[in-house]
């Protein structure tokens, strides 16, 4: 099977991506790159935005979230580079960056990096971030490594068991660009729909969680997910019982898309180191 | 806001009551399924055809981060870059100085025959553009070399084998071993050192990193050790062996800069920062063919220019600075020289002279324009006009200011351990949203630079009588 979809940067296709930079000002959707830390998410973020976020090969170098814009078929997208982590489980401060940007930042969509050939570690942050949120594209990175190292990861398989697209890509070659801005294009106007998969777990931990989504979502209207929020209430996450009981919970949900207009042209410089 | 008719404490109470009623641990068993699932997955999606390229990567890890080899490697590495650095700067670096200085007397020059005031063509030439012109010349060639040679590495993939070949030393002081990596960053620069903090998870493992990152010398720094180890250590030896001398005392410095990090990380999860280490994993990266347009875009637009335009904003007003403080006179003697006779038996007791210490005041805003700051003092009077080769320099300093290799030594000591430059110390304030620490910051370091500067020149005067 062939999986990758050459484009270079003469071919008509390529030239629908335009490079936006810092122009932020006036943007129609917000997307949001997450992935484990060196997966090539910066690559990929630079590629798109024509920005130079500083890349580098070792894990844990973007620690702040940084923004820039690019824009496909006429759509202004603006894009956030999240901190690359292993899970949004912790208590760091990296996992909370991202974490809290995928659940209040409210992205139309997220595009979860993953390097193909460590593609089951990644798989442990591609199920958290689905538990958050559907919206979720998959870019299946490094193809051409995996290959080198002898390893095939078949993508429609993929995108069968996990419910969203998983797209095959090069961020380093610029390969399977056009079909991941695409997808990502798909997921937000609804002409795909996902499926994410859920971790089922048991019977009696579905019925706590069922139990507990309703009182959340009373408590807290328009909170973007509030399964999510009962499965970390059941784990005893401090943070998220502090944030509930202080109304920062309430004050986040209204504040968060506010405060990222102003913040992205700021971070995005601060963010070039 | 609308009423709430849900009380968020019941929700919580619900939440925890709920918790008990789940078997076992939840944290475990929520992990597990996510590990299972995740592996059922890749299992169905991921097919293994063979291992060629990856042995090659087995092997050569196996030698870079072997407990006998590893650190070996490393030292070599670190001491061919410095070596390379310096081999490669001196000859750009003095052909940029006759050109810049040349601009300054022939634009003096030019300011006299047309009846421009004494006093502005000094400030404007003699104070402001010399600082510019020490600036360049002694910093650009040393960083366009040191920059690609470090981004080449970082982009290799190595800088996260350093970590693991350094992870139990780390350890051992009670810190965090990622906090190699921030000290690895450090030496590019300790301001972005401190932000790359953020990728350890504990707070208190991360105060030990955020504190003891100025010991590792910052890119700025590199220059100061690498003229001083050129012009004193290295010229006292057959010119065949120099490069290699002025290399290996660099390297020893950064050695003595790590083993402070060791020393002072001890100390602090002893005393402040009371606790153990918390264990991590790390992973290894692939190595991956360096992009070589890409390192030399990073290195020298990302990094060269933008430490060297830092240096250029805060060299011009200190050029001015010390013009003026130079050509002020009270009584028959300049405000500068007053100032350094004031600090000379301070300056004296650390091993160095009023002179020195005003120029690590003058230059607090980014301590890299330490030397040429130093060198305008001593040469404030205007009289400078010869071209500031090596040899120039070591008379200047040894003959007419009467330095030893003590006041080498120490300088390079103070430069490796003194006070963090303003912009790391705002990172550090920032970072840790505590004047206190930004505070203790300067008090540890500044602390630990008089202290070491103080005693090895007490035990050198011992030994080998008033130097």
């Amino acid at each position: 099977m062939k999986l990758t979809n050459e484009h270079c940067a003469t071919c008509p296709a390529y030239s629908e991506l335009e490079q936006m930079g810092l122009r932020l000002e006036r943007f129609d959707r917000v997307v949001a790159l997450a992935g484990n830390p060196n997966t090539g998410k910066s690559t990929l973020f630079n590629l798109l935005t024509g920005l130079k976020q500083h890349t580098g090969n070792w894990p844990g170098k973007t620690v702040t979230r940084a923004e820039g814009g690019y824009q496909f078929n006429g759509v202004r997208y603006k894009l956030v580079d999240l901190p690359g982590t292993y899970s949004l489980l912790s208590a760091s401060q990296d996992e909370e960056v991202a974490r809290d940007f995928i659940l209040f930042g409210q992205p139309d969509c997220v595009i979860v990096v993953t390097d193909a050939t460590a593609l089951e570690r990644n798989l442990n942050l591609v199920l958290q971030v689905m538990e958050i949120t559907d919206k979720v594209v998959i870019a299946v990175n490094m193809m051409d490594e995996a290959r080198r190292k002898g390893l095939e990861v078949d993508t429609r398989t993929l995108a069968r068991e996990l419910g969203v697209p998983c797209v095959p890509i090069s961020a380093r070659r610029g390969e399977g660009i056009h079909a991941l801005l695409s997808t990502v294009a798909d997921v937000i106007e609804g002409r795909i729909q996902t499926q994410p998969r859920r971790v089922q777990g048991t019977p009696e931990f579905q019925q706590a969680v069922n139990e507990l989504v309703p009182l959340i979502e009373q408590l807290a209207p328009g909170v973007p997910n509030a399964r999510w929020l009962a499965i970390r209430l059941l784990d005893g996450d401090a943070r998220v019982q502090e944030a509930l009981l202080n109304g920062d919970l309430l004050r986040r949900v209204a504040r968060q898309h506010q405060a990222d207009v102003t913040f992205s042209r700021k971070m995005a410089v601060e963010g070039r180191q | 806001m609308s009423e709430m008719n849900v009380h968020p404490q019941e929700v919580l109470r619900r939440a925890e009551q709920l918790r008990r009623s789940l078997s076992g641990n939840f944290r475990d068993e929520m992990v597990k399924s996510l590990y299972a699932e995740a592996e059922q997955v890749a299992r169905k999606a991921v097919r293994t055809a063979g291992q060629r390229k990856y042995d090659f990567d087995r092997a050569l890890d196996r030698l870079v981060t072997s407990p006998w080899t590893g650190l070996p490697i490393m030292f070599l590495l670190l001491a061919l870059i410095i070596w390379v650095t310096v081999i490669g700067a001196n000859i750009p670096s003095e052909l940029l100085a006759q050109l810049l200085f040349g601009i300054e007397a022939f634009a003096a020059d030019l300011f006299t025959k047309w009846g421009v005031p004494w006093w502005l063509t000094g400030f404007l030439w003699h104070g402001v553009w010399r600082g510019l012109a020490w600036v360049v010349s002694v910093m650009l060639p040393p960083m366009a070399i040191f920059f690609p040679l470090f981004t080449f590495l970082e982009d290799l993939g190595y800088l996260p084998r350093v970590a693991f070949n350094l992870d139990w030393l780390f350890k051992r002081t009670g810190a965090h071993g990622k906090q190699a990596l921030t000290m690895a960053m450090g030496f590019g620069c300790n301001a972005a050192g401190v932000v790359a903090t953020r990728v350890i998870d504990s707070p208190r493992e991360r105060l030990v990193a955020i504190l003891t990152n100025n010991f590792v010398p910052c890119n700025g720094r590199f220059p100061t050790l690498i003229l001083l180890a050129t012009v004193f250590v290295a010229a006292s030896f057959p010119p065949a062996f120099a490069s290699f001398i002025a290399a290996g005392t660099v390297v020893l410095v950064v050695l003595i800069g790590v083993a402070f990090t060791f020393l002072m990380s001890w100390l602090l999860t002893r005393t402040l920062l009371r606790g153990e280490a918390s264990a991590f994993t790390l992973e290894l990266p692939p190595y991956r063919p360096p992009n070589l347009l890409r390192i030399l875009y990073t290195s020298l637009i990302d990094r060269t220019i933008f430490v060297l335009w830092r240096a250029v904003q805060t060299a011009a007003p200190a050029g001015a600075a010390i013009w003026l403080l130079a050509n002020i006179y009270l009584g028959d003697t300049s405000l500068a020289q007053h100032i350094a006779n004031f600090l000379h038996p301070f300056g004296h007791l650390l091993g160095l002279d009023g002179a020195i210490l005003l120029a690590y005041i003058i230059a607090i805003p980014a301590n890299e324009i330490v030397v040429p700051t130093l060198l305008m003092i001593y040469m404030g009077t205007g009289m400078m006009t010869e071209l500031p080769s090596l040899s120039v320099l070591k008379d200047l300093l040894v003959h007419q200011h009467g330095w030893t290799l003590l006041t080498a030594s120490n300088l390079m000591l103070f430069s490796l351990l003194h006070n963090p430059c303003a912009t790391t110390l705002l990172t550090i304030y920032k970072e840790t949203g505590s004047k206190k620490w930004a505070a203790w910051s300067v008090v540890i370091t500044l602390g630990t630079a008089f202290l070491v500067t103080f005693l090895v020149a007490t035990i050198s005067r011992a030994i080998f009588g008033a130097v």
